[in-house]
């Protein structure tokens, strides 16, 4: 079979929850385990083989991507667009609007994914699943999720061959614990069929696509128990990062650093980061590009982010710390990991409001924007700190603005 | 980095020849009291007299001071014994060349009330100290008692000036220093002197007193006032109660920068600091304690005996009591570190943390405002003030 991919990548007007660190940056770039959150699909997707194209498709200002495509096309050697979708209309609006783009060179389905979802995707298992059931025109991945958290996502009831008989988005009350990753590969004449609705509303995958298609009886799950999940919010990214490096422990052993520090379990240290040999790193963190880690840092479920600096004896645990930032000696940056429930089999990422009921910060990762600064021996501990501020004492629970 | 910046004060114990006998020999009363519980967890394992403070039993500074005036005997009155501080202050006092007598409260006395206890070791011609065993300071005990002899009457009370005297009983003097009045807790302004803890009696004060619970503050000093018979004497420099921790490090401050500024001949460079370590301010290391490279340590740190700092540690007001150890890259401040303590590697402490003898911090622990009970292991944060039983 051949296949198309196209990733949904939206605009600047969503992933508002994902700031500050999607302030100065297309949070489809964001950087986890090293690599920005796309390429991570992208990588994926160039597993199969039969791929042709993957176009992007979103609301952002095409220049913002160009880099990116060029050297993903480089490294992956697959070709990439970017597709400016000129104004939203839905989930499915793109699809739409550039279907003769995505139809064109004639690939018998296609696979779309959410760029806000992350996981060790069975892109090849669906590519052979589809082919392998005769009169199926479209083939959802699907999850199991506990009871409560189910009501959160796209609910899929499917019958003992795997066909979805009923799909919907989500429900007020409990339907099935199986969800919907995000993930679909459609047969092309989906895409061909799919058109706006004459009222000049937009068209969603969710709520239109999905369920109509699931009462015709074409539409099929592929369910996964592999690692999946959602990078709605900053404080998701610390979870992803952690499965990332995971999962490159199986394809790229290479990109998880040994020496140079002392390291602990799976640490990605970009290779034009200068860290002291006298640093305790790990586990589970992801070092960018000309960062620069000083003598006796500890550094512990973090991310890094490119060009930032953490002085000596400095201590940064369960945190992101922005581009060029700059942490003080002594200074302790700490934030409270928030992760699926693990006494609970099943349970995701809850994307819990910024706030909580009684109006306090809900305690979560520590996150400093870019170009922070913050002052020698303070203590940082579950912040949100939004661009350019230069804190000269300590901070707890609070969003500095 | 200033060579100069790296002195650290050493305050050896004082030999008993160096003491000059300035005055007849003089009896003098502490009033020790009870378990020491404002100055837990650091007094369960040890009494309070006992807790060292810049490096010296609490009660040894009031005891070297006494004996340096000519006090050849020294009642510890107690309301519990204590086998330990039985001992070891008996030691001490042989050095100093001083009688110790333990002085036992069947049921709490008050304030006053160990007077009357005690009254046959303090009777006779020459006047008396008492002293409450909490109170730091210079100790001008050579001036006072010429103050005593002066003005010739009854007492003499120390008063301290304070910078809200609202929170205490503040006394009311004459520019001669006789006492007109005390008042507990001003509402508006009357003076800024309070009672300082330490007092010199003629004999005449014991007729005074009944072998009873009795307050010396509330019932004896008023009607002594009243006759004219009580005389304050401004204490010169710093004091302190340190019976609770917060105050505790606030005593040790003023105390540091005391000797810092007046026994400039006792700031030394220990072999044991590393070349590379930089120390700030007044800071008091013991000479048996290491401290490893790249450690910034002060202002205001007091490191007891057999202390063991490793590499690239801040410290700042905060006393390491002895035998601790303090790992890698850790930033401690405003706390007290009991006895036989290991803190781990980037443990951050702050804001008067206290932690009695024997306990363990693990790498990495965040402790803000805790009270720490003796040999417990703390492996996760306590962000807020708490006390771990």
């Amino acid at each position: 079979m051949s296949f198309k991919a196209v990733v949904l990548v939206g605009g600047p007007q969503k992933g508002t929850r994902f700031r500050p660190l999607s302030l100065q940056l297309p949070k489809p770039l964001f950087p986890i385990a090293g690599v920005p959150l796309i390429e991570h699909h992208i990588d994926q997707l160039c597993q199969l083989s039969g791929l042709s194209e993957i176009l992007l498709l979103g609301f952002f200002p095409t220049d913002l991507f160009t880099e990116f495509i060029d050297r993903c096309q480089k490294t992956y050697r697959v070709s990439i667009k970017y597709l400016e979708e000129p104004n939203p209309l839905g989930t499915a609006g793109g699809l739409v609007s550039f279907k003769n783009t995505i139809l064109s060179g004639d690939p018998d389905a296609v696979f779309v994914i959410n760029a806000d979802v992350c996981g060790d995707l069975p892109i090849e298992d669906m590519g052979a699943k589809i082919d392998s059931i005769s009169g199926s025109s479209m083939l959802m991945l699907t999850t199991e999720a506990t009871r409560q958290q189910s009501i959160n996502f796209g609910s899929v009831v499917t019958d003992s061959n795997g066909k979805v008989v009923h799909y919907v988005d989500k429900p007020t009350t409990f339907v099935s614990t199986n969800i919907s990753c995000g993930v679909y590969l459609m047969k092309t004449e989906v895409i061909r069929q799919l058109d706006l609705p004459l009222n000049g509303d937009g068209i969603w995958l969710e709520t239109d696509v999905l369920p109509q298609l699931a009462a015709s009886g074409n539409l099929y799950a592929l369910h996964t128990t592999r690692w999946w999940s959602q990078t709605k919010t900053a404080a998701a990214v610390l979870y992803a990062n952690r499965h990332y490096l995971r999962l490159y422990k199986k394809r790229y052993a290479a990109r998880l650093c040994k020496n140079g520090a002392q390291i602990i379990g799976d640490v990605f240290i970009d290779p034009s980061a200068k860290v002291h040999p006298t640093a305790k790193i790990g586990p589970n963190v992801s070092i960018g590009p000309n960062s620069v880690i000083g003598k006796g840092v500890r550094i512990k479920e973090s991310i890094i982010l490119p060009e930032a600096v953490i002085e000596e004896n400095a201590c940064v645990l369960q945190s992101v710390i922005g581009w060029r930032s700059v942490v003080g000696v002594w200074a302790r940056i700490e934030g409270i990991p928030l992760e699926p429930n693990p006494n609970v089999p099943f349970a995701k990422m809850d994307n819990k409001p910024l706030f909580l009921p009684d109006g306090r910060l809900t305690p979560s990762l520590t996150i400093l924007g870019s170009d922070v600064s913050v002052a020698p021996e303070t203590i940082i501990l579950n912040c949100v700190v939004l661009p350019y501020k230069e804190l000269t004492c300590s901070y707890k629970n609070q969003i500095i603005l | 980095m200033q060579p100069n910046n790296k002195r650290h004060v050493s305050l050896p114990l004082t030999p008993l020849s160096s003491y000059h006998r300035t005055l007849p020999e003089m009896k003098a009363l502490i009033l020790v009291g009870g378990y020491g519980t404002r100055l837990r967890p650091l007094t369960l394992t040890q009494p309070k007299p006992l807790v060292e403070f810049a490096n010296k039993p609490m009660m040894l500074h009031q005891m070297e001071a006494l004996a340096a005036v000519g006090v050849d005997t020294v009642v510890l009155a107690v309301s519990y014994r204590a086998e330990q501080l039985e001992a070891e202050m008996t030691v001490h006092a042989d050095r100093l060349g001083v009688k110790l007598i333990f002085s036992l409260e069947e049921e709490p006395l008050g304030t006053a009330g160990p007077l009357a206890l005690a009254r046959k070791h303090l009777e006779g011609d020459d006047p008396f100290f008492v002293l409450n065993s909490d109170v730091i300071c210079d100790f001008p005990f050579k001036q006072m008692v010429e103050f005593h002899k002066q003005h010739g009457k009854e007492g003499t009370i120390a008063v301290t000036k304070v910078e809200e005297p609202s929170k205490y009983g503040v006394v009311v003097f004459k520019e001669d220093g006789k006492i007109d009045d005390f008042v507990e807790k001003p509402q508006e302004y009357v003076g800024n002197k309070i009672n300082a803890g330490l007092y010199i009696f003629n004999s005449a004060i014991l007729d005074r007193i009944p072998l009873k619970p009795t307050s010396i503050e509330k019932e004896i000093f008023p009607q002594m006032a009243a006759s004219g018979n009580l005389y304050a004497y401004v204490l010169p420099g710093f004091w302190m109660d340190v019976g609770q921790p917060k105050d505790f490090l606030k005593g040790m401050s003023l105390f540091l920068n005391h000797v810092q500024t007046t026994r400039t001949e006792q700031l030394a460079t220990g072999p044991n600091i590393h070349g590379t370590a930089t120390i700030r301010g007044s800071v008091l290391v013991d000479p048996s304690a290491t401290v490893g490279e790249n450690c910034v340590i002060g202002p205001d740190v007091v490191i007891g005996p057999r202390v063991q700092i490793e590499g690239g540690v801040r410290i700042q007001h905060s006393t390491i009591l002895s035998d601790s150890t303090v790992g890698n890259y850790s930033w401690v401040s405003g706390s007290i570190i009991g006895r036989e303590c290991h803190i781990g590697s980037w443990v951050r402490m702050e804001n008067v943390c206290v932690l009695g003898d024997d306990v363990v911090v693990k790498d990495e622990v965040y402790l803000n405002e805790a009270s720490v009970l003796p040999h417990k292991v703390i492996a996760v944060n306590v962000p807020s003030k708490d006390i771990i039983m």
